[in-house]
């Protein structure tokens, strides 16, 4: 026990402790009770009350213990408040039992002592049910957008108003999302659990899938948009790091870890001052976090030990090529296409097909390139997406074919979803076209 | 928890079931193992919507339609009422439904009896 410090302090450590805690007592709650939004508010209980008593009694040694049997308590105390049948009341019973509470040991306003149990708890060890909890989120009975949406709330601690804003809902809509698929679990019997061997790879996928989303979402936010939506981004990360501990024989688990660090870490280098894409090639090696890049590339080759090799993997293989290479010269990039062709087989797509283009482009020269886009173009695929006219634009314009360049970038330009996209198109117009084009 | 398979198919699922020489084989066999996990409370299929009466009843009145309630191409054809452990239980059942290469299986828990 530490000394009682300001109520600056205090609030700084309960709010240091949230972000690892909340997960993990909501996920013990859940399977303990069943009961989703039961455990939600006793998780939130326990913060508001360590609020309360922390000034006074000090920081416990084990804060994370003292919070879950503090809401473990409050759970107890609140099923027997409502226990109107002897369901409640046994299951009340056999939480107690699990608490190793005696009957009358708390107070019955609910002040049951977190502390007197902390010391036992602590080694005794709160068994981590965050793993159960997420593969339930992630279940594909539930609609994708509920599942980033439960992810968010009962892992990450998201209130639904931070959600409903990081995805552009109102809240009401946000709210009644996390209630449609807490009720959906409860009452088409979601079992709360790692899903069983046959199950695994593709639930596995639907959680990697969910924690990638999260990570784009928030990624792909500029500097102008809601912080908030940007954080989404450390929460995936956050995420993706307790998934690769708690699975660390899923080496898919570790390769979407490391493709999160690889591309997190050119984070600032990603926009100029005036918030605007800089081109990988053109960005400012130095200001890549070389700490993030070393361990993606050892989360990566830990993963690619296991000889598993998935979508995830290559794709951390490929971001690591870029983010190891010293300057944009020095990209393998031989070793790129090799990769997009593995990855094109694991899950062929257009989009996949169009990188490998760009890749064989530069490691064959831009006529190779501009024979796969031109085999994309005949066989229909991605029509309307402004990164293929993009793409052939730019290999024209290698080949010294400059008025067809111009034309592929001027389609490209009335294709492109945003401004920022459109503006940088424009300036690769200028490039060939001169100053007055469009 | 007891969840009904409601088998669902438009016309088109329907010919396909009709074409398919090992579908009525593998509906019995689905059937016969279900019965032998001890989860299959009851299944049947069902004469298509051109044989079926609706009725409503309004100010005491009874009110007879011939056909279905709501003209749609998805019909129910059949249905089974399992007994499952969970919803993942049931929907592996469901998957392993020969109706299912063809048309639609709606998994539905039913209400707490």
């Amino acid at each position: 026990m530490t000394a009682g410090g300001g109520s600056g302090e205090i609030e700084a450590a309960v709010a240091g402790v949230f972000r690892e805690e909340w997960g993990r007592i909501v996920a013990t709650l859940i399977g303990l009770t069943g009961d989703w939004d039961l455990a939600e508010e006793c998780a939130q209980d326990a913060f508001a009350r360590a609020l309360q008593r922390w000034p006074h009694d000090g920081v416990p040694r084990n804060p994370g213990a003292w919070l879950t049997v503090t809401a473990r308590n409050r759970a107890v105390d609140l099923l027997r408040r409502q226990a109107a049948g002897a369901a409640k009341l046994r299951e009340a019973a056999l939480l107690e039992a699990a608490s190793g509470r005696g009957s009358g040991a708390g107070t019955a306003d609910g002040h049951g002592d977190g502390e007197d149990e902390e010391g036992r708890e602590a080694d005794a060890g709160v068994p981590d049910d965050r793993l159960r909890l997420m593969f339930t989120c992630c279940h594909p009975a539930l609609a994708f957008e509920a599942r980033v949406a439960l992810t968010l709330r009962t892992l990450a601690g998201l209130t639904t108003a931070e959600i409903a804003r990081a995805f552009l809902v109102s809240e009401e809509t946000m709210s009644k999302r996390l209630t449609r698929a807490k009720n959906k679990i409860r009452n088409a019997g979601v079992p709360y659990r790692m899903p069983p061997a046959h199950l695994l790879p593709e639930r596995t996928a639907s959680v990697l899938g969910v924690l990638y989303l999260l990570f784009n979402e928030g990624y792909a936010a500029g500097s102008g948009t809601d912080l908030l939506r940007r954080d989404l981004t450390a929460e995936a990360v956050r995420l993706a790091r307790l998934l690769a501990r708690l699975m660390p024989d899923e080496p898919e688990a570790g390769g979407l870890l490391a493709l999160m660090l690889l591309h997190d870490a050119r984070r600032t280098a990603r926009l100029d001052a005036a918030g605007e894409p800089v081109p990988l090639e053109e960005q400012d090696r130095t200001r890549w976090d070389a700490a993030a890049i070393a361990e993606g590339v050892r989360v990566l080759e830990d993963a690619l030990l296991r000889r598993r090799p998935g979508p995830y993997q290559v794709q951390a293989a490929i971001a690591a090529c870029h983010a190891t290479a010293t300057t944009a010269a020095e990209t393998d990039w031989a070793q790129i296409a090799a990769l997009y062709g593995v990855l094109s087989r694991l899950v062929p797509s257009a989009v996949v097909g169009l990188n490998r283009a760009v890749a064989v482009g530069m490691a064959e020269g831009p006529a190779a390139g501009l024979a796969l886009v031109e085999r994309l173009e005949a066989a229909g695929e991605l029509g309307g997406y402004h990164l293929l006219p993009a793409t052939r634009a730019d290999l024209l314009r290698r080949l010294g074919r400059a008025d067809e360049a111009a034309a592929a970038y001027r389609a490209a330009i009335g294709l492109a979803p945003t401004d920022a996209e459109r503006r940088y198109l424009a300036r690769r117009l200028a490039e060939v076209a001169g100053p007055r084009a469009p | 928890m007891r969840y009904m398979l409601l088998v669902c198919g438009d016309l088109p699922a329907y010919e396909a079931m009709q074409a398919d020489g090992s579908f009525l084989p593998d509906c019995r066999a689905w059937a016969d193992e279900m019965r032998r996990r001890g989860a299959l409370v009851e299944t049947g299929g069902l004469r298509p919507p051109d044989d079926a009466t609706t009725v409503r009843v309004r100010g005491g009145e009874v009110l007879l339609t011939d056909g279905p309630f709501a003209e749609t191409k998805e019909v129910v054809a059949g249905f089974s009422l399992i007994e499952c452990a969970d919803l993942d239980e049931a929907l592996e059942a469901a998957a392993r439904h020969p109706v299912a290469r063809h048309g639609t299986i709606e998994v539905r828990p039913l209400l707490p009896a």
